[in-house]
């Protein structure tokens, strides 16, 4: 038995922890015992495995996609259709297990961040479901180009309150969350959408988020009598890839690659992609790869993609990195729009922006892998949110 | 005997309060910054906080956070404020804590940090986001050259996390007034004088107030429980409206004299 990570201050290796102002540190330990306390609660699981069945529509399927298998005419590629949950993303796996927790800690109202509007839809849909207040931190960019989700979180009853400040999207969305929840600790808790954040939420957003890859090594047991040769999934904060790589941990066959959004190219500036070019510093609670200059002022991270316009990523995937347990790539808003309108095409499936970022770098990965071997996307989402920034594209370039 | 830990042995034998300012290095500039402080030196301030500006300030307002973003505009580096520290010394023996957040001092090297921070003549660094838990990797290097780890004890600081907390920290003990980010909301005297005695039956270690405290009038209320108050975005905003004004200097004089007076 490997020992397991992150140890009792949050770090994984060399990261994580716990970088947060003294007024949110009590709220955090009390939110760590809290968890601690639920996790082999069975009345706690019972409810959550509920309300992921009847609720949020669990399990999704596993689906072969056999025309994108053809087009590609190499490695056999199945989806993990998580863009079938209800709201339309993996978010709402983690939201349900947070707002159960909130209610057993007895806090009625909850604030989150959010960048392409899925983790605020979701956390807006766990609050009108048990009744709780609901605060939403948006970006004024990301409430622009993601306006559906503005207009299904209003409708849910959550208040979605606009970020100026910075590049006005997820990064500063994050930061103004935790200055609120500084300022409301005491009866407010703070959903994180991802697998970053002071511990214990990189930990937490983790084991909410790994029903993924357990239904996943189930179902592709069960279809194919082995496991896969690799699992792909797109990489912002990183829960989606965390949630489906962290049941295969251990299972050294499988490779697990991350994609990160290169944007506009990685030699521009203009991208998200933490790992592949970043440094470690420490940045919203954890330390991590992160974007900065040389001086450890943090970039401002750029991706079509508003759920992967990220600066940092989660501890856990830069552990990954550092340990050689994951593998982590890019590609470019060109070569996600490409796939965008592939999936839709060949498999009749619009992926999200970001979980398109997946399908580009399979489209690269599978010609060159045997028939005989299997790769799974992890598909977190679905694209209804992105069909008007898509659309404007095509009218461009036509 | 360090130069905080003098100047509060002093003043409290006179039974005189601390009064510390706040500002942000490199708002409107660093040129002016020094200005500011050789005026906060001779208006009855006792100890200096240097802000070292971040892109990502969570635990400030939005007054700070402005500041920051101008500062970082005016190329307020940790190396730049380093050497303007250096710069104080050459007429100030006025204590100085460097104010901010880990990820410039961790980019920078803490080891090199802690030993350009001494020789430029810092006293003592608060790190908002460096708990005592993550402490460490800094604390090593600053305890070896005698610079004060400084902490924050917030109103939902447990009793047993005082202790934690006073037993790795030097200088002082900060006490955070209000629940809330820098600026945005108004001690109550009660809640503090509550607080205060809270901690003081816990540590030794002297209890400055801060955040929030914006009228010398709300200092003088506050500082007759504490050994010290802090003046951060309420000086901060007054920089910021008379940037590039004249008389900057005088009004930042006069601003610091009345808080003087104002807490004896």
């Amino acid at each position: 038995m490997k020992k397991s990570l992150p140890d009792n201050q949050g770090h994984f290796g060399d990261f994580g922890g716990r970088y947060a102002a003294e007024t949110l540190m009590p709220a955090l330990i009390e939110l760590e015992a809290a968890y601690n306390g639920v996790k082999k609660d069975k009345a706690f699981q019972k409810d959550f495995q509920y309300y992921l069945k009847q609720y949020a529509g669990r399990e999704t399927p596993l689906y072969f996609a056999a025309r994108l298998t053809e087009k590609l005419g190499g490695a056999k590629i199945y989806l993990k259709r998580e863009d079938l949950s209800h709201t339309g993303s993996h978010k709402i796996n983690n939201t349900l297990g947070q707002a159960l927790l909130a209610q057993r800690m007895g806090k009625k109202k909850v604030i989150a961040e959010t960048g392409a509007g899925q983790h605020g839809v979701a956390t807006a849909t766990a609050a009108a479901l048990f009744g709780m207040e609901c605060h939403v931190f948006m970006g004024e960019e990301d409430i622009v180009r993601q306006a559906p989700n503005v207009f299904r979180m209003k409708i849910l009853g959550t208040e979605v309150i606009p970020v100026s400040s910075g590049t006005a999207t997820l990064k500063d969305a994050m930061n103004e969350a935790m200055r609120q929840w500084v300022a409301r600790v005491r009866d407010t808790f703070y959903v994180i959408g991802t697998t970053a954040g002071p511990h214990p939420y990189p930990m937490m957003v983790r084991n909410f988020q790994s029903i993924i890859g357990k239904e996943t090594k189930k179902q592709i047991l069960k279809a194919e009598g082995r496991l896969p040769d690799v699992i792909i999934a797109c990489i912002g904060g990183g829960s989606n890839a965390m949630g489906i790589f962290y049941p295969f941990v251990h299972d050294v066959m499988v490779k697990m690659i991350g994609v990160e959004a290169a944007g506009k190219g990685i030699s521009t500036g203009l991208h998200a992609s933490s790992i592949s070019s970043g440094k470690i510093g420490v940045l919203h609670g954890n330390k991590t790869y992160l974007l900065q200059d040389e001086n450890g002022q943090v970039h401002d991270a750029y991706s079509i993609a508003a759920g992967l316009d990220y600066p940092g990523v989660g501890p856990e995937h830069s552990y990954f990195h550092a340990s050689g347990r994951a593998e982590y790539v890019n590609v470019t808003d060109e070569e996600a729009i490409e796939a965008f309108l592939t999936l839709s095409r060949f498999e009749g499936i619009i992926p999200a922006m970001e979980s398109a970022h997946a399908v580009a770098y399979t489209m690269k990965l599978a010609p060159k892998l045997d028939k005989n071997q299997i790769i799974i996307i992890n598909l977190s989402g679905r694209g209804d949110k992105d069909a008007q920034v898509i659309t404007e594209i095509m009218e461009r370039s036509r | 005997m360090g130069r905080i830990e003098d100047k509060l042995h002093h003043l409290k034998r006179k039974g005189e309060k601390a009064l510390i300012f706040y500002l942000t290095a490199g708002d409107p500039g660093l040129e002016e910054t020094l200005e500011i402080i050789r005026c906060l030196d001779m208006s009855g301030v006792d100890i200096l906080e240097i802000g070292v500006p971040f892109s990502d300030p969570t635990a400030d307002g939005p007054v700070i956070q402005a500041a920051s973003q101008r500062a970082l505009k005016k190329n307020a580096t940790l190396s730049n404020i380093l050497d303007l520290v250096g710069k104080v010394r050459l007429f100030s023996e006025i204590p100085i804590v460097l104010f901010g957040y880990f990820n410039p001092i961790f980019i920078y090297g803490c080891e090199k940090f802690a030993r350009r921070a001494k020789e430029a003549g810092v006293d003592g660094v608060l790190v908002v986001d460096l708990p005592f838990e993550e402490s460490h990797e800094l604390k090593r290097h600053t305890d070896a050259l005698g610079i004060d780890f400084i902490a924050l004890i917030a109103p939902t600081t447990s009793d047993e996390r005082i202790r934690n907390i006073s037993a790795h920290a030097g200088g002082f003990l900060y006490y955070i007034s209000i629940t809330g980010v820098t600026g945005t909301s108004k001690p109550q005297p009660d809640d503090v004088r509550k607080e205060v005695s809270r901690i003081k039956k816990i540590t030794a270690l002297p209890v400055v107030v801060g955040f929030g405290i914006t009228t010398p009038q709300e200092a003088a209320q506050i500082a007759v429980w504490a050994d010290g108050i802090v003046v951060g975005s309420a000086f901060v905003k007054l920089i910021e409206e008379n940037s590039g004004k004249a008389d900057m200097i005088a009004k930042a004089a006069s601003f610091a004299k009345d808080f003087d007076k104002a807490i004896g």
